[in-house]
């Protein structure tokens, strides 16, 4: 156990040491990406890059650079932007960070609810109109590109239907921290949570469906259902607990994956200006400093969601967890 | 009633697969549908010299047209308190001239959508090819072989996973997109459509790569794989003729699943402006100039994005159709 711990922790670190030099390898090495140029700005004469080359480091070797970005970025931590000069890296983005995270926790307790009770209808209604209904409305929410969902919805709530009772309330596009004011906290989110939700409550809801309806032709379902016990219990006890497998899996996966900026364009559309926003325009400017922050960040999520995903999974399957 | 029929022919998979599709009403609806988008769109400069008499990549903010025996202005005067700037003409809901509307710039939205939707069309459906043959190789090559192989390939698949895809295909883009990309002596222009392709085939290999190394490590250690290794058939003919063949399936299940998740990233791209370039159009960009319009003039995005949901739903409808055809099991999963 203890050296499958470890081994892991092995597999963990390899991967996040991976993903740094593969970031810095895109944006140092890659031809055509000379951050000089991009710092000296265009038509800078050659005195100005030879300077900047050798104040910002570019003229020593590739290891060394990239030696001195991680020490900067997780020891001292006073890495700072190429852009916006002296702008330290790490405390913008923990300053982004709560804006994601307020998005993705809502978001994600609007699609774990709505999924679950759509694949149980379905499952419960299985060929009948409703059960098709939902899939066909599930397909539809995963066809749905989340930017265009999140403009039209911001045309119906903020512009052509706000006057109306339903949307009167809806504040205007931005973010407002929980500490500050809960309630309009909860108002500003609550258009995208829902808007972020969408595409997962589609894929999660078909991927329950499917699950639980396999399940129906295992053994220990016609078991529960010999013993006599009622429809709805071997749904839920029986039938929805070994389906969460698959279920908290892809759960974690896509969860890190938000958090750590893949919601990127919901914020973008929403204003609101989290994680992955901050990435884009790292990304935008060049800035390698921060973006080298912010992927690390992303990293980091992704890759101890694995880490959690692989502990649950052990703690929901008996078959793998008997097994040791 | 006779227990067997000794004149019935049996069919082969691939007859068995392709009358479970063609009795599966929803994928052909899907495919018909396809087919429309896909007819309409290579139709394009039809409908924009023969009947809407419109060149959809010249801006003309003068111009007046003809609609229901009225001359309008593409460019209207504003109507806010302050009249400043111009409000494209709103969709005249006619054929011949503005039938969506106009954009910023006084093009017309309905010849953009058609020709858009062909750099849409071509930019997912080349990434998907290249994606597959990228996907297959590593898969193949990672589930045969095994050992050092497989265990440096699904590492560099992990590394790739683990940036979320958008985010990766936005920094490879913005990283070529400034400069264009320059490989030795070549260097692809950054209006050049092979970027994109590059660029949304690669990021989502690992996720075409992995059923595919599932797919072959099933095959490597079922029983006619050890059967003809047991009679000594070498490697490379096992990999061509008892591998590859039985993989297709899987390859071919995928096709329609990973092209839908292309046209959504090469949206997302197009949206972002790092993807397709003007004065070229793609779906994605459209909706971009519509963004601007959205509280004035949201046919401009609004129909784009119609497009983009049609055809991603049909190609998810057809998927879904042909993986219960070809009957294989869901080993991947939607990401994105």
């Amino acid at each position: 156990m203890a050296m499958a711990l470890l081994r892991r922790l092995g597999q963990t670190v390899l991967v996040l040491f991976g993903i740094s030099v593969l970031v810095f390898l895109v944006f140092f090495a890659t031809p055509g990406a000379d951050p000089t140029a991009r710092i000296a700005g265009r038509n800078a004469s050659p005195e100005t890059m030879a300077l900047i080359r050798h104040q910002y480091g570019f003229d020593r070797p590739l290891p060394v650079q990239y030696e001195r970005m991680m020490v900067s970025l997780f020891v001292t931590r006073d890495l700072t932007s190429f852009v916006d000069h002296g702008e330290r890296v790490v405390p913008e983005v923990f300053r982004a960070a709560p804006v994601t995270l307020s998005l993705v926790f809502g978001a994600a307790i609007v699609w774990v609810l709505a999924s679950i009770g759509m694949g149980t209808l379905a499952t419960a209604l299985r060929g009948s109109l409703v059960d098709r209904g939902l899939m066909i409305l599930g397909l539809i929410g995963i066809s749905m590109p989340v930017f265009w969902l999140g403009e039209v919805i911001n045309l119906v709530t903020q512009s052509r239907m706000h006057d109306s009772w339903m949307f009167s309330w809806v504040p205007g596009l931005g973010y407002v921290p929980l500490t500050q004011d809960p309630v309009g906290w909860f108002k500003v989110l609550v258009i995208p949570w829902i808007t972020l939700a969408i595409l997962f409550i589609g894929i999660y809801g078909r991927v329950l469906r499917a699950d639980l309806v396999a399940a129906y032709s295992e053994d220990f379902m016609r078991t529960a259902q010999a013993k006599g016990l009622s429809a709805s219990r071997v749904l839920f006890r029986h039938g929805l607990r070994t389906s969460m497998i698959t279920f908290v899996s892809l759960f974690g996966l896509d969860f890190a994956q938000l958090v750590g900026g893949g919601a990127l364009l919901t914020e973008v559309v929403f204003g609101l200006q989290g994680v992955g926003r901050l990435t884009y325009q790292a990304l935008s400017n060049l800035d390698l400093p921060l973006i080298m922050a912010t992927v690390m960040y992303s990293a980091v999520f992704v890759v101890l969601a694995n880490a959690l995903v692989d502990i649950l999974y052990v703690l929901l399957d008996p078959r793998v967890r008997d097994a040791g | 009633m006779s227990a067997t029929h000794p004149a019935t022919r049996r069919s082969g998979p691939w007859t068995t697969a392709m009358t479970t599709l063609l009795r599966d009403r929803a994928a052909m609806i899907a495919l018909a549908g396809l087919l429309l988008i896909i007819a309409a769109c290579v139709l394009a400069p039809v409908y924009a010299e023969d009947i809407a008499h419109t060149d959809p990549f010249q801006s003309d903010v003068a111009a007046t047209v003809m609609v229901h025996g009225q001359e309008l202005a593409v460019m209207q005067p504003n109507d806010n308190p302050l009249h400043l700037g111009l409000t494209p003409l709103a969709p005249t809901w006619h054929p011949s001239a503005y039938l969506l509307g106009a954009d910023s710039q006084g093009r017309d939205v309905m010849a953009r959508l058609l020709y858009g939707g062909r750099n849409s069309l071509l930019i997912s459906a080349a990434a998907t090819v290249l994606c597959i043959l990228m996907a297959a190789f590593v898969g193949i090559v990672s589930g045969f072989f095994g050992g050092v192989v497989d265990a440096a390939l699904s590492r560099l698949m992990d590394i790739m996973w683990a940036i979320p895809v958008y985010l990766f295909a936005i920094s490879l883009s913005i990283v070529t997109i400034s400069q264009g990309l320059r490989i030795g002596p070549f260097t692809i222009r950054s209006d050049n459509l092979l970027l994109p392709i590059g660029i949304i085939a690669l990021v989502y290999v690992p996720y075409a790569a992995r059923p595919i190394r599932g797919r072959v490590l099933t095959l490597r250690r079922s029983e006619f794989v050890l059967a003809a290794r047991g009679l000594g058939v070498p490697r490379g003919r096992i990999l061509l003729r008892d591998i590859l063949p039985n993989v297709s399936s899987t390859l071919i299940v995928l096709a329609p699943l990973l092209m839908a998740l292309a046209m959504l990233a090469e949206s997302a791209l197009s949206f972002l402006s790092i993807g397709v370039q003007a004065p070229a159009a793609s779906w994605g960009t459209i909706i971009q100039d519509g963004q601007g319009l959205i509280y004035t003039r949201p046919m401009v995005a609004i129909a784009p994005g119609l497009a983009i949901v049609l055809t991603v739903l049909a190609l998810n409808i057809l998927g879904d159709g042909l993986r219960d055809a070809l009957d294989v099991r869901e080993t991947s999963r939607r990401r994105g």
